[in-house]
């Protein structure tokens, strides 16, 4: 039987699992759920993640939640077919892409969260974006890709010589990012630039990408 | 080898690494970086860490850093010693992939300012954004509810076994126990309290708790 994500193909954190599944040549069937009539919040899906947040997996009598445990899942347990996601041979290659995936988790995705946040989810709240968290969080953002550009001026990608998923919990925000009018960030910094120019000419990225819909105020 | 670790003993995120060690028998050497003069902020551990923290290892060529990357590196390489930290099947893995998950997107997101608020801005002279606790208060309530419900069903976060899941939190929750007013919102909460009862009396972590000598 197919694994079911539940979700909607515009959340960031729904896009990152069906790249995960779309790399790994994986069927599935994609159950849509409303987040703007809020089913996210009824019982029903909190039975699936008690947080309330999409996406939810279903594969067989498994249930998970937290994008990033999913696609650690999928990469596993198909890491014989489609992309090699996370280098399982070499457990210190391996290691090196937990790593990379850590950095993204902890420093990456808080910035670029709370920039996306106030340019795309607040106005569709109906209030307007607040200046000072954007431009905190650009500063921010801009530190860590300083890091990046350092670190993919010695390696192609960011655990090493192949795309893993260290790259690919990259792509679902950096996508909406590039939509602002702070595309700069990465533009400006020619490793990233080319990394990331990369990471979209990926098959599994032109298949998932048409889905990311939403698009940010012009801030 | 013993394997070294740069980063301090009573640090939340060095903790992580070293418990996991402890829980292991894997043996290990602490190299004392000294946050409070930011020691980890200059050019030689940068090196090592470049977003300037702490902890990061070295065993042998191995450099690693992120210390729920290196928990889990040395969990999978000695899954046959000491407390299995993993999960047996795949399925019981992703179920503590998911719990550590958690740990990091929801009680580590919560937790970490409210103790930089609470217990680290005073203790530097630097004053507190009330109304900031009183928000991360209501969703750490929150958080916990989601906790007391598992842990209902559940003797560990993973499952029956504790696990990374349980052990990514105990640095953490030390902070919110011992050393800021908010232990109440744990013992108010009948299964998180025997859980966190339960795992802070393993002898890895008192044998932590006495290395770190508070």
């Amino acid at each position: 039987m197919a694994m079911k994500v539940y979700g909607d193909e515009m959340s960031a954190s729904v896009a990152r699992v069906l790249l995960c599944l779309h790399e790994k040549n994986t069927e599935f069937e994609l159950v849509p759920v409303n987040l703007f009539a809020c089913h996210h919040k009824l019982p029903s899906f909190l039975s699936m993640n008690p947080f309330g947040q999409v996406p939810a997996l279903q594969d067989d009598d498994l249930t998970l939640f937290e994008s990033r445990a999913i696609t650690a899942y999928i990469a596993e347990k198909h890491r014989d077919k489609g992309t090699d996601l996370t280098r399982h041979e070499n457990s210190k290659e391996a290691a090196i892409v937990k790593l990379w995936s850590e950095v993204e988790a902890h420093h990456f995705n808080p910035a670029i969260f709370a920039v996306i946040h106030q340019l795309i989810v607040v106005p569709l709240q109906g209030e307007s974006p607040d200046a000072a968290i954007v431009e905190k969080n650009l500063e921010k953002l801009g530190k860590v890709l300083d890091v990046y550009e350092e670190r993919l001026g010695k390696t192609k990608y960011l655990a090493g010589d192949t795309y893993t998923l260290a790259d690919l919990h990259h792509v679902p925000y950096t996508y909406y990012f590039m939509k602002t009018s702070h595309a700069g960030l990465i533009n400006d910094r020619p490793n990233v630039k080319a990394w990331w120019e990369d990471l979209c000419s990926r098959p599994a990225f032109l298949k998932v990408s048409p889905g990311l819909t939403v698009t940010p105020t012009t801030n | 080898m013993v394997v070294k670790v740069y980063g301090q003993i009573k640090a939340a995120n060095p903790q992580r690494v070293l418990l996991c060690f402890l829980e292991k028998d894997i043996e290990f050497e602490v190299i004392h970086v000294d946050l409070d003069k930011l020691e980890q902020k200059k050019p030689q551990h940068l090196l090592r860490q470049p977003f300037g923290q702490v902890p990061a290892i070295e065993d042998g060529y191995l450099k690693l850093f992120e210390s729920r990357a290196i928990a889990r590196y040395y969990a999978t390489k000695y899954a046959d010693q000491g407390t299995d930290l993993l999960g047996k099947t795949l399925e019981e893995r992703a179920i503590v992939d998911q719990w550590v998950e958690v740990e990091n997107n929801y009680f580590y997101a919560v937790a970490l300012p409210l103790v930089m608020n609470v217990v680290f801005k005073p203790k530097s002279g630097k004053p507190c954004d009330v109304a900031l606790v009183e928000e991360l208060k209501v969703k750490f309530d929150k958080v916990l509810d989601v906790y007391e419900n598992r842990l209902a069903t559940n003797r560990y976060l993973g499952g029956d076994e504790f696990t990374l899941a349980d052990l990514s939190h105990m640095p953490g929750m030390r902070y919110i126990m011992n050393e800021t007013s908010l232990s109440g919102l744990v013992t108010s909460r009948e299964n998180l309290n025997r859980w966190w009862n339960e795992i802070s009396a393993r002898p890895a972590w008192k044998k932590l708790m006495e290395l770190a000598a508070y």
